[in-house]
C-alpha cells in the first residue's frame, strides 16, 4: 500500500524534504503552525504547489495591486480564469494571457503547445467560445542552433494544437535578443466571446453538491509544473523534463465543445479547468471562493498509470482536464452531456461545510488542511529593491548619436533584422482563418475579428519593447501599454482592456525587484491614462538561465479594442497612389534602445525615448477620431526602426512607391524611435478635414504608382524599388531559419 | 436545398461550412452530429474541414471507418452533391469515395493563406458558376494536403475531367497540380482549399460563393421540380 511507502512528517521535517519541494524553512514553519501539526508528504507537496509563486503569486502580489482593475466595462476583473468586458448588446468579450516559458526551455513544442491548451481552458472555462489566440515569443540569436531549435519546435507546437483545435492564431510577436538566449519566452493569450447570460465562475457552492471531473486520465507527467516554474533554469532543468506535460488538442476540441454545451445546464454550480498544480488548485480555490470545503475520493479518480499516490495525483499537471460542482442528484444529467463526446465526467467528491479540503485514498486520510489556507494563506514577500548600476551608468551617458552613411544600405539591413523582418514564415503555420471571422489577418498592426451577426468587430494585439523596459522599467513599461494602444486606434478600435504576461528573472535580486516594480508602476500609469484596465494577467519570474543571466524585464501586453462599426476597420497597408502620407507626432534624436543601435553597436544602451502620456492618449484619440470619420486610408504605428521602416511597410502590401521629403538630421528623420508618432495616409480630398482632426499632423509626400521608395531633402537620400526592400523583408527570418550554424 | 454538416469528433469548420451555406447563401443546413444524422433527409451532404479523431493515425483514417460513412456513400450513390474541403476531401479519400491519398505537405509544415486555383472543369454540380481556367482566390490551410495517386489514375482523372481545381503555384507537392477532384460520375467533390471561407469579401474573398450557388442552380435544375 501506498501508505506504508511514504515518507513519514518526522522524515520529512528532519532531512528538509519540503525545500527539495520548493517551500522554505520559515514557510514549513508556517504549514506546521496552520496544521498544528507536522504535514505529510502528501500535505507537504499541497502546500509547496499552492504557495509557489506561480499560484500564489507571494512575491509579486504587491505589485499587481497597484494596476488598475475597474472599469465601467468590466465585468470579471483579475481572480477568475480570465478577465471579461463588456462590449454591448448583452455580449462580453473574455481574454486572459499566461507564459510556458520554463516548460517550453527544455521541450519546445510541447511547452509551447500545452501553453495554448491551458490559456484556452482558461477562456471557456468562464462559459465563453475562444474565438482567437495570440502569442507573444521571445528568443536568443537565431545564429544559435539550439536557439533556432527552439524557434522552430514553439511555433510548430503552437501551430499544431490551436490548429487543432480549430481557435485562429491571429497575431503575436516575435524578438530576438541575446537576453534571451538560455531562457525563452512563450506566452500565449485567448480571447473568448460570451453572452452575459453564460458567464460561469469557479465556485464550488452548495452544501452537498456533488464535485465531478472530466476530460483526460490524470498521469504522472506535470508533476511539480508550477515549483519547476517558480525557479531558476539550471543543468539541472533537462533533467524536469517529466516536469513537462504532454497535450491533446483533440481532447481539448471535444472539452470545448462538451463544456459549452454543459454550461447551458441548470445542474451545473461551478467550473473550472485544472492548470498549474492540476487537482489541487481547481479544488481547493473553488472551495476557498465559495466559503466551502471539499472532501476529494481519489480512488475514483480516472488514472492512466498503476499505482498513484495520492501526492502524484493531486500534483499532476496533466493536460485537458476539468472539475465541475453539479447539483447532489442531478450527475447523470452532466455525465450525459459529456458522453456524446466520448467523455466521461466522474463523481469524486463532495462539497462540505467544514473549510477543510479532505482528501481520501485507499480507505485511509491522505491530506485533510483548511481549504483557505493553501488558497488565500500563502505569505506575501515584499522583497527589497534598488536601483541597478547599469541604470544609473545609461542615465549618465551622453545620448548615442549613429553615423549612417548610406541609407539604403541601412534601411535593407533593418528590415532583414529578425524583429522587423515579415514574420510570415511563422504565421502561415497558424490557421488564422478557422471560425470565419478574421478581417485583418497577421502582418497589420492589429488582428481584427468581425463579430458575427453585429456590426461590431475587436481588434487585438500583444505588445512589449523590451528593450526600452530594460534600459528604463518605468517608461519602458508605459510605452509597452501606449504601444499597444497605438495598434488598437490603427485598426480603427477604442482599447478596451489589457491582460498582462509580466516575465523577469529572480524577484529574490534586488535589481531585479527594481525593474518589476518600475514597469508596474509605468504600465498601471499608462493604463490609467489610457482607460484601459487590467483585468487578467500572468507572472512569471526566475527567469534566468545557466549562469544567472537574467532576461530583460518583459511585461508583455495583450490588448483587446472594440470596432464599432466594421466599416471603421483599418489597416496599415497604403491602398492607391495619390493618396498623401502623414506623420502625426514630432522626433527627436532618440535612439536608446533602437533597432540602429543593435544593428550598430550589438547592444543597447543609453536612455529609453521619452514619452509624454497626456500627448499620446490625445493623438490616439484624435487618430481615432479621424479613421471613424472615414477620413484615414491607412494608419501604422511608427516603432522599431523609426520612419524608414514604418514607411516600407506601409508600402509593401501592394508593393506602391512613395515620394516623401523630410526634414532636419536625416538619420534622425529616418531611423529614430520616438514615441506617440504614426504614419497614415489619405485620400487628397480629405486633406482639409484630415488636418483639422489630427491638428499637427505633418505631410511628408504622397503615395506613388511607379513602385519606388523615393525618400528626399534637398537631393534624393534613398531611392529603391520597393520590391527590393520587400524581397529582403519578406524572406529574411525564413533564410536565418535554414541557414546552417 | 436542405444540406447536412456532417460533424465528426474533431471537425472544425463545421460551423463555418453552416454558416456559409445558412447565411450567405441561403438555403437549408443543419449540423448534424455523426452519430446521429440521418442523411436520407437531406439533399445535400457537406463535410466539413478539421482534425476528425484529432487526425491521429492519419488524416480522415478514423472517421473513414464510422458507420455514417455509409449514408454518405449512399448519398453519392443517390446522385446527390456530396462535398468534402480539408479534412472532408480526406475522408472521402480514406473511404474510397474518391481515388488516390493524401501525403504531408512537401514542406512538411501547416501553411495557411490564399492561393489562386485555376476552375479547370466548369461542369460539375460545384463549378458551373465558374468559367473553364478561371483564376479563383481560394484559402488552403492544411498540414497533410499533398495529393498523391498513381499515374494511370491521373491521367484518367485528366481523361475524364475529374479534375476540377488546380493551384496556380503548387503549394504542397500535389500530382498534377491538383487541388480538387470528382468522382466519376461528377457528384462528390473533395477539394483541400476551403469555399466556405470564401463567401463574404470583408474576409478578404467570396470566390467560393459561387461553388455553393452552383449547388444549389444543380439541386433546382434536377431536384426541384417536384419540391
Amino acid at each position: 500500500m501506498p501508505s506504508t511507502l511514504e515518507i513519514s512528517p518526522e522524515t520529512i521535517e528532519q532531512n528538509r524534504l519540503y525545500a527539495d519541494m520548493g517551500l522554505t524553512d520559515e514557510e514549513y514553519t508556517s504549514v506546521v503552525k496552520i496544521l498544528g501539526r507536522r504535514p505529510n508528504y502528501t500535505e507537504t507537496g499541497l502546500f509547496s504547489v499552492m504557495w509557489s509563486e506561480h499560484c500564489s503569486y507571494k512575491n509579486s502580489k504587491p505589485l499587481l495591486k497597484k494596476f488598475p482593475t475597474e472599469g465601467p466595462h468590466v465585468l470579471q476583473g483579475p481572480g477568475e480564469g480570465a478577465g471579461i468586458i463588456d462590449i454591448g448588446d448583452d455580449q462580453a468579450v473574455v481574454f486572459k494571457i499566461e507564459s510556458h516559458n520554463h516548460p517550453s526551455a527544455v521541450e519546445p513544442y510541447q511547452g509551447a503547445a500545452t501553453g495554448v491548451g491551458g490559456i484556452l481552458r482558461d477562456v471557456f472555462s468562464m462559459g465563453a467560445r475562444p474565438v482567437a489566440l495570440l502569442n507573444s515569443l521571445r528568443f536568443g540569436s537565431l545564429e544559435r542552433p539550439r536557439v533556432k531549435y527552439l524557434f522552430e519546435e514553439v511555433v510548430r507546437g503552437i501551430a499544431g494544437y490551436g490548429n487543432c483545435v480549430g481557435v485562429p492564431t491571429v497575431g503575436g510577436e516575435v524578438q530576438f535578443d541575446d537576453a534571451y538566449n538560455g531562457n525563452p519566452l512563450v506566452n500565449a493569450m485567448c480571447v473568448g466571446l460570451i453572452d452575459h447570460k453564460d458567464i460561469q465562475k469557479g465556485i464550488a457552492a452548495g452544501i452537498g453538491n456533488t464535485v465531478m471531473y472530466v476530460g483526460a486520465k490524470t498521469g504522472r507527467d506535470g508533476i511539480h509544473g508550477a515549483t519547476f516554474a517558480s525557479e531558476e533554469l539550471s543543468e539541472e532543468s533537462e533533467e524536469k523534463r517529466p516536469s513537462v506535460q504532454v497535450g491533446d488538442p483533440f481532447m481539448e476540441k471535444l472539452l470545448i465543445e462538451a463544456c459549452l454545451e454543459v454550461i447551458h445546464h441548470d445542474a451545473l454550480v461551478g467550473i473550472q479547468d485544472m492548470g498549474a498544480a492540476g487537482l489541487t488548485s481547481s479544488a481547493s480555490e473553488m472551495a476557498s471562493k465559495a466559503g466551502t470545503g471539499m472532501t476529494m475520493n481519489l480512488d475514483h479518480i480516472p488514472q492512466r498509470e498503476e499505482n498513484m499516490t495520492a501526492y502524484e495525483m493531486m500534483l499532476s499537471e496533466s493536460q485537458e482536464r476539468m472539475l465541475l460542482v453539479v447539483e447532489k442528484g442531478r450527475e447523470e444529467e452532466i455525465a450525459a452531456v459529456f458522453r456524446k463526446y466520448d467523455l466521461e465526467a466522474v463523481a469524486v467528491g463532495e462539497v462540505t461545510d467544514t473549510k477543510r479540503f479532505r482528501l481520501e485514498h485507499h480507505g485511509e486520510v491522505a491530506a485533510d488542511v483548511p481549504v483557505d489556507s493553501l488558497a488565500e494563506d500563502a505569505p506575501v514577500y515584499h522583497q527589497p529593491s534598488k536601483i541597478p548600476e547599469y541604470y544609473e551608468e545609461f542615465q549618465r551617458m551622453e545620448d548615442f548619436k549613429p553615423v549612417v552613411t548610406d541609407y539604403t544600405k541601412t534601411l535593407l539591413e533593418l528590415l532583414q533584422q529578425p524583429t522587423i523582418a515579415s514574420k510570415e514564415w511563422v504565421y502561415d503555420q497558424y490557421d488564422y482563418m478557422v471560425q470565419t471571422n478574421t478581417v485583418v489577418s497577421p502582418g497589420s498592426d492589429a488582428a481584427v475579428l468581425r463579430v458575427r451577426g453585429t456590426n461590431k468587430a475587436l481588434a487585438m494585439t500583444t505588445d512589449c519593447n523590451s528593450r526600452y523596459i530594460y534600459l528604463d522599467p518605468e517608461v519602458g513599461g508605459q510605452i509597452a501599454v501606449a504601444e499597444a494602444a497605438r495598434n488598437i486606434v490603427c485598426s480603427g478600435g477604442r482599447p478596451l482592456g489589457i491582460t498582462d504576461g509580466l516575465n523577469y528573472g529572480s524577484p529574490e535580486n534586488p535589481e531585479i525587484f527594481w525593474q518589476m516594480e518600475k514597469s508596474v508602476d509605468g504600465m498601471s500609469e499608462a493604463c490609467r491614462m489610457l482607460g484601459t484596465p487590467v483585468i487578467s494577467g500572468n507572472v512569471s519570474l526566475y527567469n534566468e538561465s545557466f549562469g544567472g543571466q537574467a532576461i530583460y524585464p518583459t511585461p508583455i501586453v495583450g490588448m483587446v479594442g472594440l470596432i464599432e462599426d466594421v466599416s471603421h476597420i483599418t489597416r496599415s497597408h497604403a491602398k492607391a497612389a495619390g493618396d498623401l502620407i502623414y506623420v502625426i507626432g514630432e522626433t527627436k534624436p532618440e535612439f536608446g534602445g533602437s533597432e540602429l543601435q543593435g544593428l550598430f553597436e550589438g547592444r543597447h544602451f543609453g536612455k529609453a525615448p521619452e514619452l509624454d502620456l497626456e500627448v499620446e492618449a490625445l493623438r490616439q484619440n484624435q487618430l481615432l477620431t479621424a479613421i471613424r470619420s472615414g477620413l484615414v486610408e491607412s494608419a501604422h504605428d511608427l516603432s522599431e526602426g523609426g520612419l524608414a521602416v514604418a514607411l516600407a511597410e506601409t508600402l509593401f502590401d501592394q508593393e506602391l512607391g512613395c515620394d516623401v521629403t523630410i526634414e532636419g538630421d536625416i538619420t534622425t528623420a529616418l531611423f529614430a524611435e520616438t514615441q506617440s508618432r504614426f504614419l497614415v495616409t489619405i485620400h487628397p480630398e480629405n486633406k482639409d478635414a484630415f488636418e483639422q482632426a489630427a491638428p499637427g499632423a505633418q505631410q511628408i509626400g504622397t503615395v506613388t504608382d511607379d513602385g519606388m521608395y523615393t525618400v528626399k531633402q534637398k537631393d534624393v537620400v534613398m531611392e529603391e524599388k520597393t520590391s527590393v526592400l520587400k524581397t529582403a523583408w519578406k524572406g529574411a527570418l525564413s533564410c536565418l531559419v535554414k541557414s546552417k550554424a | 436545398m436542405k444540406c447536412a454538416v456532417v460533424v465528426f469528433p474533431g471537425s472544425n469548420c463545421d460551423r463555418d461550412m453552416y454558416h456559409a451555406v445558412k447565411d450567405e447563401l441561403g438555403a437549408d443546413a443543419d449540423l448534424v452530429w455523426y452519430q446521429e444524422a440521418n442523411l436520407a433527409d437531406y439533399d445535400a451532404v457537406l463535410l466539413p474541414g478539421g482534425f476528425s479523431y484529432g487526425d491521429y493515425l492519419r488524416s480522415g483514417a478514423m472517421a473513414a471507418t464510422s458507420p455514417i460513412v455509409e449514408q454518405i456513400r449512399a448519398a453519392a450513390e443517390a446522385g446527390k452533391p456530396v462535398l468534402g474541403v480539408c479534412n472532408g476531401f480526406q475522408i472521402l479519400l480514406e473511404s474510397g469515395l474518391l481515388p488516390g491519398a493524401m501525403l504531408p505537405n512537401k514542406k512538411l509544415k501547416f501553411m495557411c493563406h490564399t492561393e489562386t486555383l485555376i476552375v479547370e472543369n466548369a461542369d460539375t454540380p460545384f463549378t458551373q458558376q465558374y468559367k473553364e481556367k478561371e483564376e479563383i482566390q481560394i484559402p488552403i490551410a492544411h498540414g497533410d494536403g499533398n495529393y498523391f495517386c498513381d499515374q494511370t489514375t491521373l491521367e484518367r482523372l485528366r481523361e475524364n475531367k475529374q479534375v476540377v481545381f488546380t493551384y496556380q503555384t503548387n503549394p504542397n507537392g500535389s500530382a498534377g497540380d491538383i487541388a480538387g477532384i470528382v468522382n466519376e460520375r461528377g457528384n462528390v467533390l473533395g477539394m483541400m482549399p476551403h469555399p466556405e471561407r470564401a463567401v463574404d469579401a470583408l474576409l478578404g474573398t467570396d470566390d467560393g460563393l459561387r461553388l455553393f450557388q452552383s449547388i444549389l442552380t444543380y439541386w433546382r435544375e434536377h431536384y426541384a421540380i417536384n419540391a
